[in-house]
């Protein structure tokens, strides 16, 4: 077990590394000067000289990747272009946004899949099993934009103003906020609102919209592994051995249907980090997602480049939990 | 009264295509500490009607009918929950595949001991406890070490015996066996059945033997019974099947062996495939396939009679039987000649 932990550790480093050089050449050969950028509109070309040297742009490619790693290993990020800003703290503002968004999600589509997809597998082709499958198809078809924006039309704007598409009226009553984050700890000065209240009221809109689509994919591939074992022999000798109906199932059936999901899980994390930009742009939280896209049309790259890699680094971290986990559950992979 | 007695046992399946007969009527008994053998290709309904008396075939698409009396109360009209009860404490089963049979998540001492807690309020340490006590009866080397580990560290045989301990655990008054060897190999066979007679001895449970494996058969068995496409071809003790076979699939069966002396080394397999199920011929099932075929064994079904007298001694065949004792005698003696 401790050689598989070493071995992990081991290749986390070398996937991280991998993905600092992958993306530290693309913004390279984005074909814009950041030194020009960094130095703004109204520098003269010695200025951009001095700003060029000042960032290290002037020299060759691989002692900018040497300089930019040796910074990375001090936890050092680098600063802003546009807003001077120390890149660390923009993570640190943007990347509580995008955990909520992303862990409360992922809790919400666990806990829509797992019994739905085990209750389907246990009595297929009946009427609830059916009527799962059509939330599935639903589910997966759907656009996650389109969703959020009939979502927040809905049950955020239809509310507040009043009016539903202009043709019936009632009393305006506030459900949903249709944009914007509220801190969990606590408004701090200068915002308007705080708290685990606000920051779950603004947040229930984007984790369903963010949540239904990966819950319709898990419902299937929960239903399907569920089916599968159930077939297994060894539950059948569960059952020869006069265990109880419920405890086979959770007991027998349920563990081993999950490691698969633990697997595509683990993957889906990662995936979802990618998906919540979409969530994250149409809902206004300035999360992790947003903050590359702006920072990408501003030429910001030293953000871009800063997010794209805390957020690899994540991706990694939650890959190797995962696989750690997964040795945790299945004994065969522990000794292998 | 017998341990278990099984009298016209039907079972059937409903499929896309329709009705499928997997067992069409058939008796027998078992009685306490004894050995029957139920013998017959793939897909004669052997294991079906083991499934059957288990209650472990799924509800929906079975329909069963008959009796199985253990103990004289009927399994088939038992409540799930009372059959629950009943089964892994007084019928247990193992199974063909020891590979599969486990729970790879599970490690071993889990999953004996979980047969003992789920039919007896007794703490951990004593369940664990009998876990180990059985490991050690079916043979375990290093018992004591090997309660923590997963199935996945044991062989196929050792897996085998590992099933055998926990289907033995509760001491059942009946072990069914479904093809409990076929998926080892042949020292490994032999190692398995000594240790189920050895078991049968110390703990004095009947066993219904599962096997197309006539070897397993001769070894084990003191009543046979020989089941074609869902009925019985013929039934009796062991010695009267082996010495006295009556119905020309006993004789196919027999003649399929594969033979160590004699200038005759080849095998006679017996052509064809058996019937489907969906759509089984009229008359005797084996028509098709019975090299002393005659025209009443298209129409008719055979009545299972008891044979030259003995009414332990029943077969279903049309033919005279003055003609299947000379046959009968011929292959006794062809076996006789081979023993000695």
């Amino acid at each position: 077990m401790t050689r598989y932990v070493i071995r992990r550790l081991l290749w986390a480093v070398v996937l991280f590394l991998a993905v600092t050089l992958v993306t530290f050449v693309i913004f390279y050969l984005i074909p814009v000067d950041p030194a020009r950028a960094a130095a703004g509109k109204a520098a003269s070309p010695a200025e951009i000289k001095v700003v060029a040297h000042r960032l290290y742009l002037d020299r060759p490619i691989y002692m900018q990747y040497v300089h930019f790693v040796d910074r990375l290993l001090h936890g050092d990020l680098g600063y802003s272009y546009s807003s001077r800003q120390h890149i660390n703290d923009v993570i640190r503002q943007a990347a509580p946004i995008t955990a909520s968004l992303v862990i409360g999600g992922a809790i919400l589509w666990m806990l829509i899949a797992i019994p739905i997809g085990v209750f389907s597998a246990l009595k297929p082709r009946s009427l609830a099993d059916r009527t799962a499958m059509i939330f599935v198809l639903a589910g997966i078809s759907v656009h996650p934009v389109w969703l959020a924006l009939v979502a927040s039309y809905l049950f955020g704007y239809v509310p507040t103003t009043g009016s539903f598409l202009g043709i019936i009226h009632f009393p305006a009553f506030d459900l949903f906020p249709i944009q914007g984050y509220c801190s969990l700890s606590g408004a701090a000065p200068g915002e308007i609102c705080g708290g685990p209240y606000d920051w779950a009221k603004h947040l229930i809109l984007p984790w369903t919209t963010f949540a239904i689509g990966y819950a319709a994919f898990y419902v299937r591939l929960i239903r399907a592994n569920t089916i599968e074992v159930l077939n297994e022999d060894f539950v059948r000798t569960a059952r020869a051995k006069g265990v109880k109906p419920s405890m086979v199932i959770r007991s027998h059936v349920l563990r081993n249907a999950m490691l698969p999901v633990v697997t595509a899980f683990g993957m889906d994390i990662a995936l979802a980090m990618a998906g919540a930009v979409l969530t994250e742009l149409v809902f206004g939280l300035p999360g992790l997602g947003y903050t590359a896209i702006h920072s990408l049309f501003q030429f910001d790259y030293p953000v871009t480049l800063g997010v794209v890699v805390f957020a690899s680094f994540v991706v990694i971290i939650a890959n190797l939990a995962v696989d750690l986990l997964y040795a945790w559950i299945d004994p065969r992979i522990r000794l292998s | 009264m017998a341990l278990l007695d099984v009298h016209d046992l039907k079972t059937s399946f409903k499929t896309d295509d329709g009705i499928v007969g997997a067992v069409d009527g058939i008796s027998f008994s078992v009685e306490k500490g004894e050995t029957l053998a139920i013998v017959g290709e793939s897909g004669c309904g052997k294991s079906v009607t083991c499934m059957t008396i288990m209650g472990l075939l799924p509800r929906q698409n079975t329909i069963s009918s008959g009796e199985a009396l253990l103990n004289g109360k009927d399994l088939l009209k038992m409540g799930a929950e009372e059959l629950r009860r009943v089964r892994g404490q007084d019928v247990a089963m193992i199974f063909q595949d020891p590979m599969t049979s486990l729970n790879p998540v599970h490690t071993i001492g889990r999953q004996l001991r979980e047969a003992v807690l789920v039919h007896e309020k007794v703490p951990k340490a004593r369940a664990n406890g009998r876990a180990l006590e059985m490991m050690k009866a079916v043979g375990i080397p290093r018992a004591d070490t090997r309660l923590d580990d997963y199935p996945h560290q044991f062989s196929g045989g050792m897996r085998q015996r590992v099933m055998i301990a926990m289907a033995l655990i509760n001491n059942p008054d009946l072990l069914i066996a479904d093809e409990p060897t076929t998926a080892l190999d042949v020292t490994t066979q032999a190692q398995i059945l000594r240790l189920m007679k050895n078991l049968q001895r110390d703990f004095g449970s009947a066993i219904i033997m599962v096997t197309h494996d006539l070897g397993v058969v001769a070894e084990v068995a003191d009543h046979v019974l020989v089941m074609y496409a869902g009925r019985v071809a013929e039934q009796g003790s062991a010695r009267d099947v082996f010495f006295r076979p009556s119905h020309p699939y006993t004789w196919g069966l027999l003649g399929s062996l594969p033979r160590l002396t004699g200038e005759d080394s080849e095998l006679h397999p017996i052509p064809g495939t058996p019937p489907s199920l969906l759509n089984p011929p009229p008359g005797c099932r084996f028509n098709l396939r019975c090299p002393h075929v005659m025209d009443v064994c298209r129409r008719e079904q055979p009545p299972l009679v008891p044979f030259d007298g003995n009414p332990e001694h029943l077969v279903a065949c049309h033919l005279d039987e003055d003609m299947r004792k000379r046959t009968a005698e011929e292959l006794s003696a062809m076996m006789m000649a081979q023993i000695s």
